[in-house]
């Protein structure tokens, strides 16, 4: 099963490698890896999908605990939480079959981007469902260039994962 | 009064009681060795980085205190690696400190230029680039601290020479804040109750005790549950002198070279209580045949050991000598008393035993060591055959008395750790079982004992072959050896040539007096054992097996 991973990792240099490498050395599968701040200056955020039972679970977290880096973990998927993820798609495209695309597009609440003479490119955000759909439904047109920043993560309701938050209430 | 970095890193060596390192200079650690010079700090100049790292390691492992080596940049930083990833398998305090290129060249590839916090990710509990002075002190106190706390194990400081060439205030970094690190030592009540019904209820316990035993200083409390239980300890390579082991309810150690009656006890008992261990491949043999109808409780202070290999029924996490405690606090125990008779009866039906004969038998000269020393010994030892004998032929009664490369199986450790174990343990007697192709993996470092009036004993066991990969060969791939067979150095005249006393054995009769002369000398000697040289160790579980099917 898959598992979405929120680790709030001290901001220090080198601790990105410290947990891919931990992922690789491991043997853990991870499907996507998302890193960027949080509200609090001195913590980063990863969101981690990795695939794997229970028990593979379990050491993975254990493991990511042993890092002097990793503040907190917190295995969202056991909870009500929202996930997102963004995507960038450049479809070739002629003048005559925009009309089309931006169909798609309007359905999907993506974006245009950027037009060219020959290509479009689309943005679009949503869950792992919407966006392989959005995908799927752009691919007969001749998909130039896909690009996807993983999936980020948030409970839902007054619930939180975050680490400054904690301390300061 | 500003400082140089270098005189920052001295002070703080200091305040965090350090009386010696280990080390070799070079280019990017000159500031440092500059301040070293009239610093009121020993320094052991060794001949080989890997000496340095291995000898901090022992000192480590004999005083419980960290292990701290030096290093300069580059190659210097990688011939730490192999002494860095030892002390990381068996759980070793020890502080490594590297001298790096100046910040301004960093990531250019330049002279002496690599990578070592990257390289040595995967075998320090932690480590550091220190890009900035004011970051130093902290940072010292920070290694430290990780280093000895929660699992012990290496932390590396890779320090770039502008910043300890530059000059900083020394200012006290205050309390540390590390977030992400808390080791637990309170275990939960609620799994120390259940450990503690198990425990009641067992008809068959036995305990299998690790090298946690020793580094969390619980072999007190370990004996009196023993005791309490009548239950028969095992102990890992590793756990060897946290349970003693003439006591009769020692079985000594288990696994792939244990004795029958220890792999029988684990295989037949009814409650397995796994104490500062971590199921090791090399103790476990097939894992599903290894205490298969036992329930399993494990007491460890590093969370991620419990269940890595084995399905474990009772975690209890926690300071090992803390959750012992707990647990003796609560037992009303039940006397295991036959089961304890049975144990009794396997030890006189299943001796570790060899063969005698003429010829000179190592395990006779194990013995002949412990004899001769009266066991009060500090033992090193090199990987091999040796190694296994002297695990299996020389009783341990103490902790921190059998110091040896368990995880990794480093040949070449022996050498360098009975100097850092002599140095911490300047008045006894301190010996390194030794093979005669591990020897010549770090012998240069037998200058190191001379210059330093260090009196280290080593026991060469020469059988003229890499005797344990000879052993597998022989017995799994059908007698070919394959590069296998040494041609030795004369051990005698090599040890003459570093300044040390030189002895050869050749006839059994001369075992004894040898080994006496050896400790009458004042200084290191080097005894060379013309062995047997087909012997092999037994009894053994072939590789796959469960650990009750053994040979020999
Ligand atoms: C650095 C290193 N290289 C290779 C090995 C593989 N190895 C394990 S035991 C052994 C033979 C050791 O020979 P020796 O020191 O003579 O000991 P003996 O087994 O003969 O007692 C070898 C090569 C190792 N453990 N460490
Ligand atoms: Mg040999």
């Amino acid at each position: 099963m898959r598992h979405t991973l929120a680790v709030m990792v001290e901001n220090n240099p080198g601790v990105l490698a410290r947990v891919a490498g931990l992922f690789s050395r491991r043997g853990y599968n991870i499907d996507s890896l998302a890193v960027g701040r949080t509200e609090n200056p001195e913590v980063s955020r990863m969101t981690i999908v990795v695939e794997g039972d229970q028990r593979v679970l379990e050491q993975v977290t254990k493991q990511l605990h042993k890092l002097v880096d990793v503040i907190k973990i917190s295995d969202v998927t056991t909870e009500r939480y929202v996930d997102r993820e963004l995507v960038m798609i450049k479809v070739s495209a002629t003048p005559s079959q925009r009309g089309e695309i931006m169909q798609i597009a309007d359905i999907f609440r993506a974006r245009i981007v950027d037009l060219g003479a020959k290509s479009i490119t689309l943005e679009c955000t949503g869950n792992d469902g919407k966006i392989n759909a959005f995908e799927e439904s752009l691919r007969s047109y001749g998909i130039k260039e896909l690009v996807r920043t993983g999936k980020i993560a948030m409970l839902r309701g007054i619930r939180y994962t975050g680490v400054q938050a904690q301390e300061s209430e | 009064m500003k400082k140089s970095g270098a005189h920052i890193l001295i002070e703080c060596l200091q305040a965090e009681g350090v009386d010696t390192i280990f080390g070799y200079p070079g280019g990017q650690v000159l500031p440092i060795y500059d301040a070293l010079y009239d610093a009121d700090l020993r320094h052991i100049l060794t001949r080989h980085e890997q000496g340095a790292a291995h000898a901090a390691d022992g000192y480590a492992r004999a005083s419980g205190r960290p292990g701290v080596c030096l290093a300069t940049s580059g190659p210097g930083a990688t011939n730490l690696v192999t002494g860095i990833a030892n002390a990381y398998m068996d759980s070793v305090p020890m502080v490594a400190i590297t001298g790096q290129v100046p910040t301004s060249l960093l990531g250019r590839d330049s002279f002496q230029e690599a990578d070592i916090t990257g390289i040595t990710l995967p075998i320090t509990k932690h480590n550091y680039i220190v890009k900035d002075i004011s970051e130093l002190a902290r940072t010292i106190r920070e290694a430290f601290y990780i280093a000895t706390t929660g699992r012990p194990g290496p932390v590396l400081i890779d320090i770039p020479k502008d910043v300890s060439a530059g000059q900083a205030y020394h200012e006290d970094p205050g309390p540390l804040y590390l977030p992400g690190y808390s080791p637990r030592l309170e275990p939960d009540t609620a799994q120390v109750a259940r450990a503690v019904r198990a425990i009641e209820e067992s008809e068959r316990p036995v305990i299998y005790a690790g090298g946690g035993v020793i580094s969390g200083l619980a072999h007190g409390e370990l004996l009196r549950l023993a005791e309490l239980l009548l239950a028969p300890v095992s102990t890992t390579l590793m756990g060897l002198g946290g349970f003693p082991g003439d006591h009769p309810l020692s079985v000594g150690m288990l696994g792939m070279h244990g004795s029958k009656y220890a792999n029988y006890a684990i295989c037949d008992c009814d409650l397995l209580i796994g104490v500062g261990v971590r199921f090791d491949d090399r103790v476990t043999g097939k894992l599903d045949e290894f205490a298969p109808g036992a329930t399993v409780i494990h007491v460890d202070i590093d969370p991620a050991e419990i269940g890595k290999n084995v399905g474990v029924d009772i975690p209890v996490v926690g300071d090992v000598r803390t959750a012992l405690q707990r647990i003796l606090e609560k037992l009303q125990p039940r006397l295991a008393t036959r089961w304890r008779d049975t144990i009794l009866n396997w030890k006189k039906e299943y001796p570790i035993e060899f063969e005698a004969n003429g010829r000179i038998k190592p395990q006779e000269v194990i013995r002949e060591i412990y004899n001769v020393t009266g066991g009060n010994a500090r033992i090193t030892t090199e990987v091999g055959q040796h190694q296994m004998w002297a695990a299996q032929y020389y009783t341990y009664t103490r902790p921190r008395t059998f110091i040896s490369s368990g995880g990794l199986g480093t040949m070449g450790f022996g050498l360098p750790a009975a100097i850092g174990v002599q140095v911490a343990c300047p008045e006894e007697t301190v010996i390194d079982i030794a093979g005669d192709g591990s020897i010549q993996m770090n012998i240069q470092e037998m200058q190191t004992a001379v210059n330093y009036k260090l009196p280290v004993k080593v026991a060469v066991m020469n059988n003229g072959y890499l005797g344990m990969v000879r052993q597998w060969q022989e017995l799994f791939y059908n007698r070919r050896y394959s590069y296998t067979e040494l041609q030795n150095p004369d051990f005698v005249k090599l040890a003459e040539a570093y300044g040390a006393a030189g002895i050869r054995v050749t006839k059994k009769s001369e075992v004894r007096p040898a080994l006496e002369e050896a400790l009458r000398i004042p200084g290191p000697v080097m005894i060379d054992f013309h062995i047997e040289r087909e012997e092999n160790v037994l009894p053994m579980v072939p590789p796959g097996e469960p650990i009750n099917k053994m040979l020999g």
